[in-house]
């Protein structure tokens, strides 16, 4: 169990960390203060999953030491979510492909036997709802903007649809908890996901794009080559000042 | 409740829950924990410490490790040093938690309150936007869902032609 809500925790976490790069940098001050937002949460998010995991696994592990004390092999995010933010609509690619599977899977997730993790994911969904607003706009904005922003918009989504099959895998340890009814398997949910997505990109004037090819292995801890500087920025703080609190 | 304790003065739960309730959000300190929702049951656990609920606005509020600090603060100064603050989930807080006079001093303070919640559960319909905080009028439109902090959008009054907060309904 433990193992699993640490890559639920990590898919948020390295996600909000990618999110913050655009703080100071979003095209507007609005759009600085929405993704902050968004990133906000998804550390929040993190910070629930990590605490309860270290409650599970018995080992004692703080949020942060799941944070700041790993190695980069050590972290099973979905590749997806430490793929490097690209322009804006590689960015927005990338939150419609995340929230659109967040929320149908921590609406999932609000059924879970487990009750706290049953709460955590029926406030989580609420709050993913809202980022799934933000993405579908903004891809419904660029799609039907001018001929640059469409054309970003679609090599945004070519950049990112490799990418998001991973996040539907299932494997034994997912089989277990959803024969126990303690979370939910998220492959069934691909046919609502593409469903749903497709909709969007459609009114926005675009095709949804069908990779050649699918990513796997962040789950088992293998990264793109652009994760590492990420971990080092994140854990920065931690390795200058070792055991320091803030 | 050894015997040393005995001797301190301690305060009744419902004391300490109005202490705890009167302590200001750290983000929004014109309303207190009490009127913004976020203090459940206070009431001895299953060892006979006092606990006291607290439901996070959002998951990520930044405010968190602050308002657990200052409720520890209360709690010792009650006379309840080994009392604990126990951060509860189910049920999700929801903006319809916000008592009458939270949503008055929000409005007082330039933050449009979300929509009051309907006496009978039935849906609330806005016929007009959210009324301007500073000029009354309804004639306002969505700006940004996002704003200055994670429980706020930010809306523009096109009477007054001004931006305000608006604490969206959750």
């Amino acid at each position: 169990m433990s193992l699993h809500l640490l890559r639920l925790g990590d898919d948020a976490l390295v996600l909000g960390q990618r999110l913050c790069q655009w703080i100071t940098r979003a095209p507007t001050v609005d759009e600085d203060l929405a993704l902050s937002n968004i990133a906000l949460d998804l550390i929040g998010h993190a910070r629930a999953l990590f605490t309860r995991a270290g409650a599970l696994d018995g080992t004692g592990r703080t949020e942060d030491d799941f944070a700041y004390a790993r190695s980069d092999r050590e972290f099973t995010n979905a590749l997806l979510t430490e793929l490097p933010n690209g322009d804006f609509a590689t960015t927005v690619a990338r939150q419609l492909a995340y929230t659109h599977y967040a929320v149908l899977f921590y609406e999932a997730l609000a059924h879970s036997a487990d009750t706290e993790l049953a709460a955590f994911g029926s406030r989580a969904a609420k709050e993913v709802a809202f980022h799934r607003m933000h993405a579908d706009r903004w891809t419904v904005t660029l799609g039907r903007g001018t001929e640059e922003s469409a054309r970003r918009m679609r090599h945004g989504l070519e950049r990112v649809w490799p990418y998001t099959g991973e996040l539907f895998e299932e494997d034994a340890v997912l089989r277990r908890l959803a024969a126990s009814g303690t979370a939910p398997s998220p492959a069934p949910l691909y046919e609502t996901w593409l469903w749903q997505v497709t909709a969007v990109v459609a009114e926005a004037g675009l095709t949804a794009p069908t990779p050649t090819w699918s990513a796997r292995g962040g789950r088992a801890g293998l990264h793109t080559e652009e994760f590492g500087p990420l971990v080092a920025e994140l854990q920065s703080v931690r390795r200058q000042f070792p055991g320091g609190t803030w | 409740m050894s015997g040393s304790a005995q001797a301190e003065v301690r305060l009744s739960a419902p004391e300490v829950r109005e202490r705890v309730g009167a302590l200001p959000d750290p983000e929004l300190p014109v309303i207190g924990l009490g009127d913004l929702g976020v203090v459940g049951a206070v009431a001895p656990g299953a060892d006979g410490v006092l606990e006291v609920e607290i439901t996070p606005t959002y998951l990520g509020c930044p405010a968190l490790p602050e308002i657990t600090a200052a409720v520890r603060e209360v709690l010792i100064a009650c006379g309840h040093p080994e009392g604990r603050v126990r951060q509860v989930l189910a049920p999700p807080w929801t903006t319809d938690r916000i008592t009458r006079e939270g949503r008055r001093k929000l409005a007082a303070h330039g933050i449009a309150p979300p929509a009051s919640p309907a006496p009978d559960g039935a849906v609330p319909v806005e016929l007009a936007g959210v009324p301007c905080p500073r000029c009354g009028s309804r004639a306002t439109r969505p700006h940004s869902p996002f704003g200055p902090s994670r429980c706020q959008s930010v809306l523009w009054c096109t009477a007054c032609r001004e931006p305000f907060p608006h604490m969206t309904a959750l």
